[in-house]
């Protein structure tokens, strides 16, 4: 096992998983006249109201812009700012706040890297070794790249519907012409939970650059970049608690001081003059233009809240849920479930005999229940399943077995539905 | 539970869904195109068989939702024998039956106005008027990609 992926309990308190959904003013509705259950997660997240304190807080009365006055509300502005930096590294244990950049979320910083450590270090023959079940958003940037750089991409297998990452020829595909492995934390379809400390310490011995992508696994589970020993990782604060538009890139200092510069303009430059432009130093030499103020701030309030309930905690709950559901449904007649049996994360993808996930998620929708249908960002996944879409259903801190159970019925009753009603008419 | 969605899928959709006409491959055809619906990855592609401008026949592959699969088999079987300005003509009177649950008078949807409800579930307009952009690429050109965003 991986240092990430033991989850030690830092203490013996229960925790009360149904009381905590009082922290979260949205799942106190009706939907279709029947109560909200929000399964939806891996999508995005819901907001504690201590998120939702620190967005408005900052917005009425500490708000101006960042690095640029001497007034009091700037001095505010940037002491929250920076200190959202520090909480961040704390977060990850970086080893120091200069490696966390603020991005707009994983989208961001995967084509960040892409932009800069990769313009620069990667020519024609190099290879980008990614996984069968990324996500687009860590394909696309690759490709973008690729064409420019003649570089070209590699995929790690994976085992067929369990989906599984085909580790025992990990050495083979680790070639001298891979400069970087790139991979997924927790597959957003597949539930699989990546064993990212060997990935990277194996891809390190051959002198290959990494990147995590913690989408799924920020909010989930304790992270600690030294222990995975990854070169870089990116997050998603709207998946972790926090608000759209809000999220990290961590980068080993040594990556980003040898990095080009990404967008330019103000805040990121030393001096500037007609012709030529000199950078800050990282991070904020990658952060140009006014950046996400209270989206930082405010995703600090909920790494503050997911450390209180004790990510270690989440990390567990996430696993019965996924564990439970697994065995609701899965006793299901005819649903096939994708993703592995054992230690998956807290994400179900699933297929209810025919009737498609689109018409499987409108049937849940007038039932209350929030699900996804379609592809996840996950096309060549899907074809490689011989899928074109599954339906999703995904939990967070604030689900419950109870819920689970409604959903198991709900689907139950999905297929009632399909089953009675086909009779043929003329 | 679902009573609120007898609307959306009733019987007939239902039961096109299940046994789509005119599904498979057609032999002769001479128009085709291909309909994709990013959303869900969903694709319908329609082979066309023109006799001067009359749709002398047209079949479907592909796969979708019940309304995307139900709405391509009841399109097959409206379009057969029209004509190519019959059928835009058609297709236009169905978008708005899908779009606003309203027909125009003397519209003589026929089946087709089983989609009537539809328009209460805006995501699900494109999964309805995906075989018709499909059928009238096809027919307006010969190998075409169309997509509903």
């Amino acid at each position: 096992m991986t240092a990430e992926m033991t989850l030690p309990p830092t203490n013996t308190r229960t925790i009360d998983w149904a009381a905590l959904r009082e922290d979260f003013p949205i799942l106190h509705q009706r939907v279709h006249g029947r109560p909200l259950l929000y399964l939806d997660n891996a999508a995005t997240t819901q907001k504690p109201r201590a998120v939702l304190d620190a967005l408005c807080g900052y917005y009425e009365r500490d708000n101006a812009n960042v690095h640029r006055g001497v007034h009091e509300l700037s001095n505010r502005a940037t002491a929250a700012y920076e200190g959202a930096r520090e909480r961040a590294a704390r977060f990850l244990n970086a080893r120091r706040s200069e490696e966390i950049i603020f991005t707009r979320g994983t989208t961001e910083g995967i084509n960040l890297v892409a932009n800069t450590w990769g313009a620069k270090h990667l020519q024609s023959g190099d290879v980008i070794l990614l996984t069968e079940m990324e996500h687009h958003s860590n394909i696309v940037p690759w490709q973008l790249l690729a064409g420019r750089t003649g570089a070209r991409l590699a995929f790690l297998p994976i085992t067929g519907d369990e989906g599984l990452l085909d580790l025992s020829r990990l050495d083979e595909w680790l070639t001298t012409d891979v400069k970087l492995l790139a991979f997924t934390h927790i597959s957003n379809t597949l539930g699989t939970i990546n064993p990212a400390a060997q990935l990277c310490s194996q891809a390190r011995q051959r002198g290959i650059v990494t990147l995590v992508d913690a989408a799924q696994s920020a909010g989930h589970r304790p992270l600690d970049v030294q222990a995975i020993g990854c070169d870089f990782l990116a997050l998603s604060g709207h998946k972790m608690c926090g608000p759209t538009g809000s999220g990290v890139l961590y980068g080993r200092i040594e990556r980003l001081a040898d990095m080009p510069p990404w967008h330019g303009g103000g805040d990121m430059i030393e001096s500037v003059d007609y012709h030529h432009s000199t950078w800050k130093q990282p991070p904020h030499k990658f952060e140009a233009g006014t950046p996400n103020i209270a989206g930082a701030i405010a995703l600090a309030a909920a790494m503050d809240y997911l450390d209180a309930v004790g990510r270690d905690k989440i990390a567990q709950h996430d696993e019965e849920l996924g564990a439970y559901a697994f065995e609701r449904l899965t006793a299901l007649k005819g649903l096939r479930l994708l993703g592995p049996r054992l230690g998956r994360a807290g994400v179900v993808s699933f297929m209810l005999g025919d009737i498609h996930a689109h018409d499987v998620v409108t049937f849940a929708d007038q039932a209350g229940i929030a699900l996804r249908g379609g592809h996840h960002c996950n096309q060549p996944l899907m074809k490689k399943l011989g899928l074109e879409s599954t339906s999703r259903a995904s939990f967070y801190l604030y689900n419950t077995t109870d819920e689970i159970d409604r959903l198991t019925e709900t689907l139950r009753e999905i297929q009632k539905y399909f089953t009675t009603a086909s009779a043929p008419s003329a | 539970m679902f009573d609120n969605l007898n609307d959306l899928y009733q019987q007939v959709i239902l039961d096109h869904s299940k046994a789509p006409r005119n599904f498979g491959e057609l032999p002769g055809a001479d128009h085709f195109a291909e309909g994709r619906n990013p959303l869900c990855g969903d694709q319908v592609s329609v082979a066309v068989k023109m006799q001067g401008d009359v749709i002398e026949d047209i079949r479907f592959k592909g796969s979708g939702c019940a309304i995307a699969k139900a709405s391509a088999s009841v399109m097959t079987t409206a379009l057969k024998g029209k004509t190519l300005n019959e059928a835009r003509t058609l297709f236009e009177k169905f978008h708005e039956l899908v779009l606003t649950g309203q027909a125009a008078p003397c519209a003589q949807l026929g089946k087709l106005s089983v989609f009537g409800g539809v328009h209460r579930y805006p995501a699900r307009v494109k999964c309805a008027i995906l075989a018709w952009h499909a059928a009238l690429a096809a027919m307006a050109g010969d190998q075409k990609k169309v997509s509903t965003e």
